[in-house]
């Protein structure tokens, strides 16, 4: 634990003395913002929810993720530190569970910092707040998800834009699967139970019920298994690299 | 301390190591050379845990490196290839962090980091991010890195590539004062650092071991050791051949012993030759022979050898 620790600070230290991480947040919270109030019509909506904020996240972490994630392993194989950092009295799954964490709170810092749009929404009606409470707490799970995937393409390269693009892809498809135009084409061709499979593999899918208030422990095994599956397969791939 | 079995690494078809076996104790400083792609840096990271062997078993302090890894890496210091490091980080907080992931803890960890600062010559590099530093000291902040708890096992990957001489000279005076209480090896391809710095030196070549033993071991190997080198006046080559086969050189001679059980009396018997003669000698050398040229027969391929 105190090994994971010192290795998340480490990571998280890395991101704060870069000017990348205050880029990403900028960028990160300008888009949160457009997104909602200008393309999701926030205010025509007329109701006090954060629905329009929270429909919008597995787009933008689409992009923003995998941005965030990509450097992890990429950068520690091209600069040749992962030979010092796995020769240190540290196990693989320490090394990979630190690093995700700390990217993770980062991710998790990013988010806490559109408080103004809970604060936005208090003042101006009555929102159900147990509601925005599971948006967040889903919104960080599908941030996880998909940082768990980057972490994964990032361990299979030493270049972080064949991270970035791979991890891309991997989580288009991860929405794509649940997009609705996508299901309703489905729907054509294969039977509703095909359909529902597809479905079922989609973080979009899953997130709906956390942007409906919902927690579901469906859902919240959804999430935790890509995440731990992605967290594993990372271990996997770091192995047979050493393997040769 | 250290023990090696037998080891192989293959990638693919090609076998980087191929049956490697000795062992390092206390108190020795093994000096491992061989031609770039000879498999020096396969076997180190092998040793230190950071790839698995192909077959064949590598132990450190009794730890095996694959059954019980972490154990094992707690015994040793570690100076990778090319010295990584993190660049974004100050000298300080790397070396913090690689002693706080050592278990080392308040005092203790502010004691190993001022000891390992004052040793590697960092402190006027404290402050600054690592990725500002020039080679020499980034190269000397890795080596902090495997210095700082004090390791039983020291293992170097080129510790003085890129290094210039004044710094090449310091740490090799730091090996050979380590290695007089840690079992040390460390790779280069520099043949004066046997002399400088080791007890034993191996040789490897196309991943296997060509040769093994203490620096004048592994000169008397050499053809010209033993020989004698005169520079005189009035000597003449047709004299010198009595003693065996001559050599000229820029202005002198050098005389090879006939066979190596007469290479011990051949400087009296040319001091002898000089007196008879009266020639007036302005230089004289006794051989101790040549570990570039052991090297060279040692680890060119065949077809290339004379």
């Amino acid at each position: 634990m105190r090994v994971i620790w010192t290795l998340a600070k480490r990571e998280l230290g890395a991101y704060f003395t870069s000017p990348v991480a205050y880029v990403f947040l900028v960028i990160f919270l300008l888009l949160a913002g457009f997104f909602t109030f200008t393309a999701g019509n926030f205010f025509e909506r007329g109701e006090a929810s954060l629905a329009a904020f929270f429909a919008w996240h597995p787009w933008l972490y689409l992009v923003l993720v995998p941005a965030v994630g990509m450097r992890v392993w990429a950068e520690e194989r091209r600069s040749g530190t992962i030979e010092l950092l796995l020769t240190l009295p540290v196990a693989p799954w320490q090394a990979i569970v630190g690093k995700f964490l700390a990217s993770w709170i980062f991710l998790a810092v990013a988010l806490a910092l559109t408080f103004p749009a809970v604060i936005t929404v208090n003042v101006l009606g009555d929102p159900d707040n147990g509601m925005i409470a599971a948006g967040y707490v889903g919104s960080l799970l599908l941030s996880g998800a998909y940082l768990a995937i980057t972490c994964m393409t990032s361990a299979l390269t030493r270049n972080q834009v064949v991270a970035f693009i791979l991890s891309v892809v991997i989580c288009l498809f991860l929405i794509l699967a649940g997009f609705n135009p996508v299901t309703d084409l489905l729907v054509r061709w294969a039977s509703p139970s095909v359909v529902d499979v597809v479905a079922a593999f989609s973080v979009v899918t899953h997130f709906d019920g956390f942007q409906r208030g919902v927690i579901d422990s469906r859902d919240l095994a959804f999430f935790l298994s890509v995440i731990g599956f992605a967290l594993f397969a990372t271990g996997v791939i770091i192995r047979s690299h050493r393997a040769g | 301390m250290i023990r090696i079995d037998n080891l192989v690494k293959a990638f693919g078809a090609k076998r980087a190591v191929d049956g490697i076996s000795f062992s390092v104790e206390k108190g020795e400083v093994l000096g491992f050379l061989g031609p770039n792609g000879a498999g020096k840096s396969t076997t180190m990271r092998i040793v230190t845990g950071f790839m698995p062997p192909s077959s064949g078993r590598a132990s450190v302090g009794g730890f095996d490196v694959v059954d019980s890894p972490l154990e094992a890496k707690r015994l040793i210091g570690y100076l990778p290839e090319n010295a990584a490091s993190y660049p974004d980080m100050t000298v300080r907080a790397f070396l913090e962090f690689v002693a706080e992931l050592r278990g080392l803890d308040g005092a203790a960890r502010r004691k190993a980091v001022h000891r390992v600062v004052e040793l590697c010559f960092l402190e006027s590099v404290l402050n600054q991010s690592i990725d500002t530093l020039s080679k020499g000291y980034k190269h000397r902040t890795c080596l902090a890195q495997a210095l700082i708890h004090d390791p039983q096992v020291l293992i170097m990957d080129e510790p003085t590539d890129g290094l210039d001489p004044n710094q090449k000279h310091e740490v090799r005076n730091l090996i050979r004062e380590l290695g007089s209480s840690k079992a040390i090896v460390f790779s280069t391809h520099i043949l004066e650092e046997v002399d400088a710095a080791c007890t034993r030196a191996i040789i490897i070549d196309r991943g296997r071991i060509v040769a093994n033993g203490t620096p004048d071991e592994l000169h008397a190997m050499s053809d010209s050791a033993g020989a004698v080198t005169l520079q005189a006046r009035g000597a003449t080559e047709e004299r010198l051949s009595q003693l065996g086969r001559v050599e000229k050189l820029n202005g002198a001679f050098r005389i090879y012993p006939r066979d190596k059980a007469s290479a011990g009396q051949l400087a009296q018997e040319v001091v002898e030759m000089v007196n008879l003669h009266g020639w007036k000698v302005e230089g004289m050398y006794s051989e101790r022979g040549e570990l570039d040229e052991v090297f060279r027969r040692l680890t060119l391929p065949d077809t290339v050898k004379r």
